[in-house]
């Protein structure tokens, strides 16, 4: 039987049976949305045995998060299921932002400024798309249990592992396990039973998502309005998804009756304001929302680390919600991975706690930035945000103010814990604590033979160390040079690309002992 | 020749406007125009060109900013 039958269901996947009581296992991940999805499918693909906690028993509607980062896609590429997504998806690369009834763009931008990469800047999908391709690849893991219908409802955090009490559709047993992955969300009942902070800032401002169907023949870009015609002094935005689906968003204003503006004859004549009065169109999903900023203090808590929404939630203008959500999965699994082998100290742990920390504060920062933007707050602010639109439209000097939100792009680390400084004079390339850029290779892309262990991509590199594999441009293929320019690289000179395809270290002349050194750092050892 | 550049001159154009914003938090209409007016006196004379300066003043004075 379903729980919380007030949300759409897009596949029903039905109870799981109870679990058998006291069971110990090493990883429990509970949530399976795409965050706890993605966890459970790396950590699944390296062997190991996990069990997934997810309260409902089936996947549910609503399109919720539709922007899927490239950066996000070439995580889920790394775990085979990337492709399906873009095949689904609505590629687009292009956002533009409108002003008052102008037909004109006054400010555009390119989510894919560097060309030849496998992915594309952004995809759009419904988020039952998503955890739909992710839920049927963790299935197929032998050693990975979704346990569908299950319920935390008591959580023991010892120094040694947690204790876990859980409702199986009105049945309960216990689970102890050595790690716990919370990705239950933003009203994390693993937060709520630890005690644990979650601090921020609210926005007094209403939105709403008007997901509807319709046949229409505008490009596959983000189309940003300020102050239009069908929405006086405020904004909205229009995205395509799949199946004809199209994402409308409204700003609403703060006073408001939220039920009343969710109502059909509301909803429609924005609808046919922005589309035009002939449109056909039936609703998909709608939704009025309010957002937050907010992070915890800290994401890791001794046997407990948070993950996506349970962590931080930003606004959704950015997409940079669900996409922090899967850079955290990526950030974790390995570490995970490497302590339950017993490969690295739990202290490798404390730099997802630093790494995380800094991607969720420049979400955060962008997020707060475009809403400040967006919705002015103060008289001061206001006249600011009408200058710089108004000025925005003849002069360049002020399109780079107009903010309709900053999309998510990969985060770095400059001062990870993990990274190894340059000793070597670069110019430019990947610095340690980056993301490696991808480029073709002879059968590909660069990103398909980075990941899922060490790597370093060398140019002509004689040293060999255990446990770093060597990827050498002559072997790879660089077509077009783009390898080389990308990330620098002269004859003799190589990166340490960790797991997660982040660059760790990189030098001119790398001795053994270099290269060794700097996979000590990278597996926590200092 | 105009002497008022207008092209993108500034890095970090977001961190800037956040800036601005922070400024007139909390403050009333009266308030932010004062603030305002300091501002705009303080980059006048950083600025130092009076053309230059003559300028942005007949720009930012026409409707919508037109040029």
């Amino acid at each position: 039987m379903s729980r919380n039958r007030n949300i759409p269901v897009w596949r029903e996947i039905g109870q799981s049976p109870a679990g058998k009581d006291g069971e110990h296992v090493p990883l429990l991940v509970v949530g399976g949305g795409p965050v706890g999805l993605t966890l459970a499918l790396d950590l699944g693909q390296r062997g190991h045995r996990v069990v997934l906690l997810n309260k409902l028993d089936f996947i549910p509607g609503g399109s919720k998060a539709i922007c899927f980062s490239k950066r996000t896609l070439d995580i889920w590429d790394r775990l085979g299921v990337g492709e399906r997504m873009v095949a689904k998806g609505v590629v687009w690369n292009v956002g533009k932002v409108f002003c008052g009834a102008g037909d004109e763009p006054i400010y555009q931008f390119d989510m894919l400024p560097v060309k030849h990469q496998k992915n594309p800047g952004f995809i759009n999908l419904q988020q039952y798309y998503a955890e739909e391709y992710l839920f049927e690849a963790v299935a197929r893991l032998p050693n990975v249990e979704l346990r569908r219908g299950h319920q935390l409802v008591g959580l023991d955090a010892r120094a040694d592992g947690v204790s876990v009490q859980v409702d199986a559709d009105g049945e309960t047993y216990t689970i102890t396990a050595d790690w716990l992955v919370a990705c239950d969300g933003c009203r994390s009942s693993a937060r709520d039973m630890l005690g644990l902070d979650f601090e921020g800032r609210v926005f007094e401002e209403n939105f709403l998502i008007a997901d509807i169907r319709v046949e229409e023949q505008r490009p596959a870009e983000r189309w940003f309005w300020f102050d239009p015609p069908f929405n006086p002094g405020k904004s909205a935005l229009l995205h395509k998804q799949p199946d004809n689906v199209w994402r409308l968003d409204f700003q609403l204003g703060w006073d408001i009756d939220r039920e009343a503006c969710e109502r059909p004859e509301a909803v429609a004549p924005l609808v046919e304001g922005m589309l035009g009065p002939g449109a056909k169109w039936e609703k998909e999903w709608f939704s009025v929302y309010t957002f937050q900023c907010r992070r915890m203090e800290r994401f890791v808590h001794g046997r407990v680390l948070f993950a996506g929404d349970s962590a931080h939630l930003v606004s959704p203008f950015g997409a940079r919600g669900c996409n922090n959500g899967i850079a955290d999965a990526d950030n974790l699994a390995w570490k995970l991975d490497l302590v339950i082998r017993g490969a690295a100290r739990g202290a490798l742990l404390e730099s997802y706690n630093h790494e995380a920390v800094v991607t969720a504060d420049e979400n955060i920062l962008n997020s707060s930035r475009s809403t400040d933007f967006m919705t002015p707050k103060s008289p001061g602010a206001e006249a600011l945000r009408t200058a710089t639109l108004e000025l925005a439209q003849h002069h360049a000097f002020a399109r780079p103010f107009v903010n309709s939100g900053r999309l998510a792009t990969a985060v770095s680390y400059p001062d990870s814990p993990l990274n190894t400084p340059d000793r070597d004079a670069w110019d430019r390339g990947v610095p340690p604590g980056s993301p490696a850029l991808d480029a073709p290779v002879a059968d590909g892309y660069l990103l398909q033979r980075l990941g899922g262990r060490f790597v370093l991509l060398a140019d002509g590199v004689e040293a060999r160390v255990a446990g770093v594999e060597v990827a050498e441009i002559d072997e790879l293929g660089d077509p077009e040079g783009l390898v080389r320019a990308r990330f620098d690289l002269r004859p003799g000179s190589a990166c340490l690309v960790r797991p997660d395809q982040y660059v760790a270290a990189r030098w001119r002349s790398p001795t053994a002992a270099d290269i060794k050194a700097a996979l000590e750092r990278a597996r926590g050892a200092q | 020749m105009s002497r008022l550049i207008t092209k993108p001159n500034v890095d970090d154009a977001d961190s800037i406007y956040e800036r601005l914003v922070e400024l007139h938090r909390d403050k009333s209409a009266e308030e932010s125009l004062v603030i305002q007016s300091r501002l705009i006196m303080l980059l006048i004379n950083h600025v130092g060109d009076r053309d230059a300066v003559l300028e942005a003043i007949a720009l930012a004075g026409r409707p919508n900013a037109a040029q």
